[in-house]
C-alpha cells in the first residue's frame, strides 16, 4: 500500500498531466482516451446492430447507416485496436517491467500522445465535414470520387501513423537500452517480447499506409492518375498498398494480445510459462511472415491465379506460430494451481475466442473456400473474433491485471466475474450468427437484405445488447473502485516480473533502487521462498 | 452430414458447388475437432488443477522439444493438406471450357447490364440454359463491384479497367440470386439480380421472343414491373420523396424546371428521352448521374414504364 507520494499525488493539475512525460501518466491519458473511442466506436455498432434489426429501413437512412459502419470501423481500428495495448499498458508496464525509470524518449512519448489526440480530433471532424461513408478501408475509386469527409478522415489516419510509429521507436530503444543490470534478453517477461515484435511492424510497416494516404489525398485533390481507371491509374494498385500495411497491422493488434496471455496465464498458474523461446521466436516470425500474406484480401479482386496461390500458401505458414502460442499457454496450465480471478477469465475467454478466430481464418486462407465467402457476414465475424475475442479481450484482461498497480485500487471481483461472463455471452451471441449467415451468402456492408436472414441479424442485434450491459458493468465497478481510498498491494496477483516490486500505485521514478534481477520472470518457486 | 450442410451453405446450383461443399465441410469438422480440443484441455486443466491452497506446488517442467515439434509439425501437415486440396480446386474452376456461351456484364451504380452474343440485352436479369458453361465478361463503369452468385459458390469483383470473368455450369432450373458482395455506395444492397437457369427449348424461346411478362402483362403492370426489376427504384421513388433522381411522383403532363434555366413540359416524348438519352435535359437540382437505358429496353419495355409513370399523377 502507497504511503507518501506517488506517480498519481506528486503533482496535481490539469498542466501537470498534459506536458508530463512520465510514461505511467502518458498510459493513463491514453487509457481515457482510448476508451473514450472505444464507447464511441461501441455506440456506432450498436446503432449499426439496431438498424438490421429489420430488412428494410429500421431507424436511419442508408447514407447514415453507410456513414455509421464506416465510422465503427475507422474509430475502432485507428483509435482503438491500433494504440490500444501497446500505449495503455505498454507504456505503463514495460519500463517497470525492465527495472527501468522511463521510456528511452519520454518527450517523443508525449508528442506521440498528443499527435494521438490531433488525429482523434481530424476523425472526428469527417463526421461534420460532410460525413465518410467509403468503409475504413477507402477502396479506390470510390473513395477518390465520394463526398467531403474522407480527406478528413484519412489525415486523420495519416496523423495517427506517426503517433504509432513514435510509439514503436521508443520501445524498440528502451528494450534494447533500458534493461535492468541482470535483465538478458531471456530473461525479459514475454510481454516485452511481444512489444517488441509489434514496434517493429509499427516502425516498418506504418510509413507504407503514410505513403498510401498521401497518394490517395493527392488523387482525389490534383487527380494524379496513380489509382482512378479514369485518369489511367490503377485502382488494384490501392488495395495492394493497402493490404501491405493493413494485414500487417493486425499483428499490431493481435501480438500485444497474445503478449498479455503470455503473462496472465502463467501468474495465474502459478507455474512457469511453457516454452518460453517458442514463444517468444514465434512472435518474431508472425512479424516477419506477415508482411507476405496482403494478397489474401484480394483473392477475387482480379489479382493472378498464381499470386493467390503464393499468398493462400503464406497465409497458412502464418498460422502456425499461432498455434504454437495456444498450445504453449494451455501446456502452461498444466499441473499449475489455477485460480480464476477476472484476469484470468478473460484470459480464458481469449483462448476459446481466439481459437475460433484463428480455425476460421482456414476457411478464408484456403483460397477455393475463401472466393464464396470473401466480403460476406463470415468476414465480418472472423475478424470480430480475432479482434475482439483476441485483442479487446486481451486488452481487458491486461486492464483488470494491472489496474492495481495503475491506480492502486483493487475492483469488485464480484461484478468483474459477471461482467466477463456477461461479455463472453455476449460476444458469442452476437458473432456465431454472423458465421452462419455469411456462409449462407449475406454479403457485408448491406443496409438492406433478404428477408430469410433476419433471424439470424435479430440474434445478433440481442448479443449486441447483451455485450453492452457487459461493458456498462465495467464501467460501473471500474469507476467504484476509482473513489475508494488506495487499497492494491504492491503484488496481488503473486507475479514475479519487476513491476511487481514496486509500491502500487509506483512511484514518479518507479523504484526506489534499481532493482536487481535475481530470478526469471515466471520463477514463482523463487518468489515463495523469498517471502 | 446433409443437415450440417444445409445449416451453413446454400441450396448448390452446380457440380462445382458440391465439391466446394465436401471442402468446406471437411474444415467445419476439423475446426469443430481442434476447438472442442481446446476447450476441453483448458476445462480439464482449470478444474482439475484449480488452486486448492495459497501454496500448493506447481509442475517444474518449462519446455519440450518433443511437445513443441509435435504441434508445430502436425498442424504444418495439416494446413498444408487444406492448401494443395483447396488449390486443386481452385485451378481447375479458374479456365472457362472453350464451348462456353459468353454473356458480357456491365456494372454500374446500381444495376447490372447483361448482353448477349445475337445482341439481346437485359438488365438485373439474365437467363441461362441448364448444363452449359456459361461465362461471364465483366467489366464496370464506375467503381469496383462484385458478382456474387452464392448457389454456385462463386464470386468476382468487377474493375472499371479491365475485364474479369466467372463461368459456371448451373445444373438445376429455377431462380439464382445474384448480389453485388462489393460495397458501391448508398444502393450496394439493392444491387441483387436474378439469374434464371431454364431448359434449353425455354431458354431458346426467351433469347428469340423476350419474356412472355413483357409482351402479354397490361402496360401498367409491366411498367411497374420493369421500375422495380430495372434499378429505377434505387434512385427515383413514388411517394414524392426526393432520392438521387427526383421521384416520378406528379411529373408526367408538368412543368420540369432545366438545369440550364429552361422549362419543359414533361411530355411521353420528354420521358422516352429521359429514358434513353437522360444527359439531354437535366433536371434543375440533380446531378447528371442517370445511366443510359439506350439499347437495354425494347420498345414495349419504354410504352410500359411512360404508362407507369403517367398513372403517378
Ligand atoms: C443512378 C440513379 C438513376 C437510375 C438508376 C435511374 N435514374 Fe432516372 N434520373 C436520375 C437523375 C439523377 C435524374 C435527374 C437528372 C437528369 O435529368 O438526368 C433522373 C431523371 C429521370 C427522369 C426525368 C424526371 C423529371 O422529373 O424530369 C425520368 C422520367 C427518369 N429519370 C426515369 C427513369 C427510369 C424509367 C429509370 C429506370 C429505367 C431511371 N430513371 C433510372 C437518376 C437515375
Ligand atoms: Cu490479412
Ligand atoms: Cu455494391
Amino acid at each position: 500500500m502507497a504511503e507518501g507520494t506517488n506517480y498519481l499525488t506528486e503533482t496535481r493539475g490539469l498542466k501537470s498531466w498534459l506536458f508530463t512525460v512520465d510514461h505511467k501518466r502518458i498510459g493513463v491519458m491514453y487509457f481515457w482516451s482510448i476508451m473514450t473511442a472505444l464507447f464511441l466506436g461501441g455506440v456506432f455498432a450498436m446503432l449499426v446492430r439496431i438498424e438490421l434489426l429489420t430488412p428494410r429501413q429500421t431507424i436511419m437512412s442508408a447514407e447514415t447507416y453507410n456513414r455509421m459502419f464506416t465510422l465503427h470501423g475507422a474509430v475502432m481500428v485507428f483509435l482503438v485496436l491500433i494504440p490500444s495495448i501497446a500505449a495503455t499498458l505498454g507504456n505503463f508496464v514495460l519500463p517497470l517491467m525492465l527495472g527501468a525509470k522511463d521510456v528511452a524518449f519520454p518527450r517523443l512519448n508525449l508528442a506521440s500522445y498528443w499527435i494521438y489526440v490531433a488525429g482523434a480530433l481530424f476523425g472526428l471532424y469527417s463526421m461534420i465535414a460532410g460525413g465518410i461513408e467509403t468503409g475504413w478501408t477507402f477502396y479506390t475509386p470510390y473513395s477518390t470520387s465520394a463526398g467531403g469527409g474522407v480527406t478528413p478522415m484519412v489525415l486523420a489516419a495519416f496523423i495517427l501513423g506517426f503517433s504509432s510509429i513514435f510509439t514503436g521507436i521508443n520501445f524498440i530503444a528502451t528494450i534494447h537500452k533500458l534493461r535492468a543490470p541482470g535483465l538478458t534478453w531471456f530473461k525479459m517477461p514475454l510481454f516485452v517480447w511481444g512489444m517488441y515484435a509489434t514496434s517493429i511492424i509499427q516502425v516498418l510497416a506504418t510509413p507504407i499506409l503514410g505513403i498510401t494516404l498521401i497518394l490517395l489525398l493527392m488523387e482525389r485533390m490534383f487527380q494524379i492518375g496513380i489509382f482512378d481507371a479514369r485518369l489511367g491509374g490503377d485502382p488494384l494498385l490501392f488495395q495492394h498498398f493497402f493490404w501491405f500495411y493493413s494485414h500487417p497491422v493486425v499483428y499490431i493488434m493481435i501480438l500485444p494480445g497474445m503478449a498479455i496471455m503470455s503473462e496472465v496465464i502463467p501468474v495465474f498458474s502459478r507455474k512457469t510459462i511453457f516454452g518460453y523461446k517458442a514463444i517468444a521466436f514465434s512472435s518474431i516470425a508472425i512479424a516477419v511472415v506477415g508482411f507476405f500474406v496482403w494478397g489474401h484480401h484480394m483473392f477475387v479482386s482480379g489479382q493472378s491465379p498464381l499470386a493467390g496461390a503464393i499468398f493462400s500458401f503464406l497465409t497458412f505458414l502464418v498460422a502456425i506460430p499461432s498455434a504454437i502460442k495456444v498450445f504453449n499457454w494451455l501446456a502452461t496450465m498444466y499441473k499449475g494451481s489455477i485460480s480464476l480471478e477476472a484476469p484470468m477469465l478473460y484470459a480464458i475467454s481469449f483462448l476459446l475466442l481466439f481459437a475460433i478466430g484463428g480455425l476460421t481464418g482456414l476457411f478464408l486462407g484456403s483460397i477455393a473456400t475463401d472466393v464464396h465467402l470473401h466480403d460476406t457476414y463470415f468476414v465480418v465475424a472472423h475478424f470480430h473474433f480475432v479482434m475482439f475475442g483476441g485483442t479487446v479481450i486481451a486488452f481487458l484482461a491486461g486492464i483488470h491485471y494491472w489496474w492495481p498497480k495503475m491506480f492502486g485500487r483493487m475492483y469488485s471481483e464480484k461484478w468483474a466475474r459477471v461482467s466477463a461472463v456477461l461479455v463472453f455471452v455476449g460476444f458469442n451471441l452476437t458473432f456465431i450468427p454472423q458465421f452462419i449467415m455469411g456462409s449462407r451468402g449475406m454479403p457485408r456492408r448491406y443496409y438492406n437484405y433478404l428477408p430469410q436472414f433476419q433471424p439470424m441479424h435479430v440474434a445478433s442485434t440481442i448479443g449486441s445488447w447483451v455485450l453492452g450491459l457487459g461493458f456498462l458493468i465495467m464501467a460501473g465497478y471500474l469507476f467504484a473502485s476509482l473513489r475508494k481510498p488506495y487499497d492494491a498491494p504492491s503484488n496481488p496477483w503473486g507475479g514475479a516480473t519487476l513491476e511487481w516490486e514496486t509500491a502500487s500505485p509506483p512511484i514518479t521514478h518507479n523504484f526506489e533502487t534499481t532493482p536487481a534481477v535475481t530470478h526469471g520472470p515466471y520463477d514463482y518457486a523463487a518468489l515463495r521462498s523469498d517471502a | 452430414m446433409n443437415w450440417l450442410r444445409s445449416l451453413l451453405l446454400p441450396a448448390q446450383g452446380s457440380a462445382y458447388a458440391s465439391e466446394y461443399d465436401t471442402l468446406f465441410l471437411f474444415i467445419t469438422l476439423l475446426s469443430a475437432f481442434f476447438f472442442l480440443l481446446i476447450a476441453a484441455t483448458a476445462g480439464w486443466f482449470v478444474w482439475r488443477y484449480r488452486r486448492a491452497r495459497e501454496q500448493a506446488p506447481t509442475s517444474m517442467v518449462t519446455q519440450s522439444l518433443a511437445l513443441e515439434l509435435t504441434w508445430t509439425l502436425i498442424p504444418l501437415a495439416i494446413v498444408m493438406g487444406i492448401f494443395f486440396w483447396s488449390l486443386n480446386q481452385y485451378v481447375g474452376a479458374s479456365v472457362a471450357p472453350g464451348d462456353a456461351m459468353e454473356i458480357q456484364v456491365t456494372a454500374k451504380k446500381w444495376l447490372w447490364a447483361f448482353e448477349y452474343q445475337n445482341g439481346t440485352r437485359t438488365v438485373n436479369e439474365v437467363h441461362i440454359p441448364v448444363g452449359k458453361p456459361v461465362k461471364f465478361v465483366m467489366s464496370s463503369e464506375d467503381v469496383i463491384h462484385s458478382f456474387f452468385v452464392p448457389s454456385m459458390r462463386l464470386k468476382q469483383d468487377v474493375l472499371p479497367n479491365r475485364y474479369t470473368e466467372l463461368w459456371f455450369t448451373p445444373t438445376t432450373t429455377g431462380m439464382h440470386t445474384l448480389l453485388c458482395a462489393e460495397y458501391c455506395g448508398r444502393s450496394h444492397s439493392d444491387m441483387l439480380g436474378k439469374i434464371w437457369v431454364d431448359d434449353d427449348a425455354t431458354f431458346q424461346k426467351w433469347l428469340e421472343e423476350g419474356d412472355e411478362s413483357t409482351r402479354t402483362m397490361p402496360l401498367k403492370e409491366l411498367g411497374k414491373m420493369l421500375y422495380e426489376s430495372r434499378g429505377c427504384s434505387t434512385c427515383h421513388s413514388i411517394d414524392g420523396t426526393r432520392g438521387d433522381g427526383p421521384s416520378l411522383r406528379n411529373v408526367f403532363a408538368h412543368d420540369i424546371k432545366l438545369a440550364d434555366g429552361k422549362t419543359v413540359i414533361a411530355d411521353a416524348n420528354y420521358i422516352r428521352e429521359s429514358i434513353l438519352e437522360p444527359q439531354a435535359k437535366i433536371v434543375l437540382g440533380y446531378e447528371p448521374i442517370m445511366p443510359t437505358f439506350q439499347g437495354l429496353l425494347r420498345e414495349r419495355e419504354i410504352l410500359a414504364l411512360i404508362e407507369f409513370i403517367r398513372s403517378l399523377n
